[in-house]
């Protein structure tokens, strides 16, 4: 792969998003490519991939070639995979779904089966062609898709953030399968990921793209690292030996029972994938100033038991009770509560955000909560103020939700919860696949709002969260 | 998969012998057709390898659907002959009543065989029928399929929204604007997959230059012809009947 001078700009954006890009990656060279978000890097995965668009998708200069050709002629010469492992799913059983990148390329059906049984063994999913791939976990999908992209034997393999969205468990799998593939095929690759560490010993160099989309650093991996380590922290890259610190905060004095839950086994959400019946009915106290973890497996039923923590959803047996702390002069029945007087109590943080965002502009998402309660206008406006300039979403307030970035996004989903100041807290996975930043500006948020009385729910994987805010751990049991 | 018996038929067939009996049974509004074409499919119905429960379970909205149909010409329909009730436009007569009787059966014959014969249509199959030996494009057919994947992720999706809009206080809304609402937003996510997907399939060589393989063979043989035959047959005589008893009248005559 090749650029010279390469740069890319989107349809309708003043700014490049990448510009003057010169790099060289020999074949059979495995290149981690590194930058704050923005910087391009998934722009330059899907130029090299070919999947960019033509004219009427934006503006290109210089040139970059893979193998010696335009990328947009080479399709299937470069093997994409995406962050999220739901959208790469294309058929629905495994077998077909590794079997389609190659039908797409004309391979003929005698060796078709063979490569797809290969790709399937090298990424080490052990599993029959007519599994569906719909029960896969989210390891397993991106595995999968790696697969898909292997049998169509690409001579360069990129990886967009290949681990951000699954669980810790599966991050591993699929390195390994990454690390295997490449040491069996001798591929050339182009990895983005915020999360150096499990990469280093996978890659061979590091190329290090600046937040104005220009090229700052490149190099052997550890050299890189040590010379550009600050920078590298800074633009939100973690960094080993450089992990952000939060530091710790008393918590208040007074800590009293907001709500309970007793004998609590969970409802299945019908066609939900996340959720699951707890095994063992669980008891729980949350209290004011105080944080609660909810771990375990994919699977265990987290997201549930946030949910019904959360008042949205009824447990199957056994109840939950919000103290008079909480009720302040309502019942203690949280599913009864309507949904007013739900979000000055309780602030649930979907695991999603685009799940929850509503309006068009970020400033009416977060002035949203507050003229549900119907409070004045005043209040309303300098509420939201004041959340703009701590989130740092202050020069976004115009713009749509839905066109953040990832870490945007996340920040504006807990603050629009923030809005209606809940005494307590749900959040499902918030530090998932955030980078450095916004985890550090997330998990501050937390406990400051944590040492002023706000009680904190989180269903997290995230280790490094649960020290941060000090949270007592709730494991969860698979279910067998 | 291994299947055998009707499950294993190309849903190619299945889609010709369904529509060759629904295209013709659409032709006419008379009783005996109807009737001659439900007799035979009674007759057939157990030989399509689907066990008892799940027939039932799966035709139960026909069930549901025919007598509907029915009840409604009996009140709406053509008057003539004896009038048992008049009630602003509600007219039930002995015409009505009739026709009610043939609509329902009608219906049934239609779409019984339809249902039972795509009971055991696997999606892939039939796209994969359809694109070789139809020759629908490939880009047509296998969008809609990778579509098809997406409506389970738009049910969580659907349950997903509705929770949230209790979360954000905005629930307590009349259920007609809140259903426009979530409706809209689900719009938007929908899109959004299908973007992300299209991008997914992209990256992997579909929509290029290359002439296609398929990975999956979709025979077409005897048995198919056989289906297909049987479809033909039942069609014609139900019309053959039809005709030989005066009763056949093409549908606008």
């Amino acid at each position: 792969m090749r650029a010279r001078g390469w740069g890319w700009r989107h349809a309708g954006r003043l700014a490049w998003a990448l510009h003057d890009i010169d790099v060289t990656v020999e074949a059979g060279e495995r290149v981690l490519l590194l930058g704050a978000s923005g910087s391009g890097k998934s722009t330059l995965l899907a130029a090299l991939a070919g999947v960019l668009g033509g004219d009427e998708d934006g503006d290109e200069a210089g040139t970059l070639t893979v193998g010696g050709r335009d990328p947009r002629a080479a399709r299937g010469a470069a093997g994409l995979v995406l962050q999220d492992p739901e959208s790469q799913l294309i058929m629905s059983r495994i077998g077909d779904d590794v079997a389609f990148g190659c039908e797409n390329l004309g391979v003929p059906r005698e060796q078709l089966w063979m490569r797809v049984r290969d790709a399937l063994d090298l990424v080490g999913l052990d599993l029959p062609l007519e599994h569906p791939t719909e029960v896969l976990s989210g390891g397993q999908k991106q595995r999968l898709a790696l697969a898909g992209a292997l049998a169509m034997r690409p001579g360069l393999l990129l990886l967009d953030e290949p681990t951000a969205n699954i669980d810790p468990e599966g991050v591993r799998d699929v390195r390994d399968a990454v690390a295997a593939v490449l040491a069996a095929t001798g591929s050339t690759a182009v990895i983005v990921e915020h999360r150096v560490e499990a990469w280093l010993d996978v890659v061979d160099r590091i190329v290090v793209l600046g937040a104005d989309g220009g090229l700052v650093a490149e190099g052997e991996p550890r050299s890189v690292l040590a010379a550009q380590g600050e920078a590298l922290a800074a633009a939100g890259v973690w960094v080993p030996g450089r992990e952000p610190r939060i530091a710790r905060r008393p918590g208040p004095t007074d800590r009293p029972a907001l709500l309970t839950g007793e004998s609590l086994t969970l409802a299945r959400v019908a066609g939900h994938p996340l959720a699951a019946t707890v095994t063992r009915p669980v008891d729980l106290t949350v209290s004011a100033g105080e944080a609660l973890a909810l771990t375990g497996p994919n699977g265990s039923g987290k997201t549930t038991l946030a949910l019904t923590l959360g008042g949205l959803l009824a447990p199957a047996a056994g109840e939950v009770r919000a103290s008079p702390a909480l009720a302040e002069g309502i019942g203690s029945q949280v599913m009864r509560w309507r949904s007013r007087e739900l979000v000055s109590r309780i602030g649930s943080v979907f695991q999603a955000p685009e799940h929850q965002f509503l309006m068009p502009t970020v400033r009416e998402e977060l002035e949203l909560g507050p003229r549900a309660l119907k409070l004045p206008a005043a209040e309303v406006s300098s509420r939201t103020d004041d959340l703009l300039a701590r989130l740092g979403l202050g020069a976004l307030a115009a713009a749509n939700p839905f066109t953040l970035s990832g870490g945007q996004k996340r920040r504006l989903s807990v603050g629009a919860v923030l809005a209606t100041r809940p005494r307590m807290l749900v959040l499902d996975e918030p530090t998932f696949g955030q980078d450095a930043l916004t985890w550090t500006a997330l998990v501050e948020l937390l406990e400051q709002l944590r040492s002023e009385g706000t009680a904190v729910v989180a269903a997290t994987h995230d280790l490094r969260l649960i020290d941060a805010i000090g949270a007592n751990v709730l494991a969860l049991e698979a279910e067998t | 998969m291994t299947r055998d018996g009707v499950a294993a038929i190309n849903p190619v067939a299945k889609l010709a012998a369904s529509l060759l009996i629904a295209v013709t049974l659409a032709l006419s509004v008379d009783a005996a057709s109807a009737v001659t074409a439900l007799a035979l499919e009674i007759v057939l119905l157990p030989f399509a390898g689907l066990g008892w429960v799940a027939f039932w379970r799966r035709t139960a909205a026909v069930w549901i659907a025919a007598p509907l149909a029915g009840l409604t010409v009996a009140l709406y329909g053509r008057a003539s002959g004896q009038v048992y009730l008049d009630l602003l436009v509600v007219h039930v007569t002995d015409g009505s009543l009739r026709l009610a009787a043939i609509t329902a059966v009608r219906v049934l014959a239609i779409a019984l065989p339809a249902v039972v014969l795509f009971a055991t249509v696997d999606a892939t199959e039939l796209a994969d029928g359809l694109a070789q030996h139809l020759h629908l494009p490939a880009r047509f057919v296998l969008g809609a399929l990778a579509a098809l994947r997406l409506v389970g992720l738009m049910r969580n999706d659907w349950i997903a929204l509705e929770l949230a809009r209790r979360a954000r206080g905005v629930a307590d809304r009349g259920r007609i604007r809140r259903l426009a609402g979530l409706a809209f937003a689900l719009f938007v996510l929908s899109i959004r997959r299908g973007s992300a997907l299209a991008t997914a399939m992209e990256a992997r060589g579909f929509g290029g230059d290359v002439q296609r393989s398929w990975a999956r063979p979709s025979r077409f043989g005897i048995r198919e012809v056989l289906l297909i035959v049987v479809g033909a047959v039942l069609a014609a005589t139900a019309v053959v009947v039809a005709v030989a008893t005066g009763q056949w009248v093409l549908i606008g005559r």
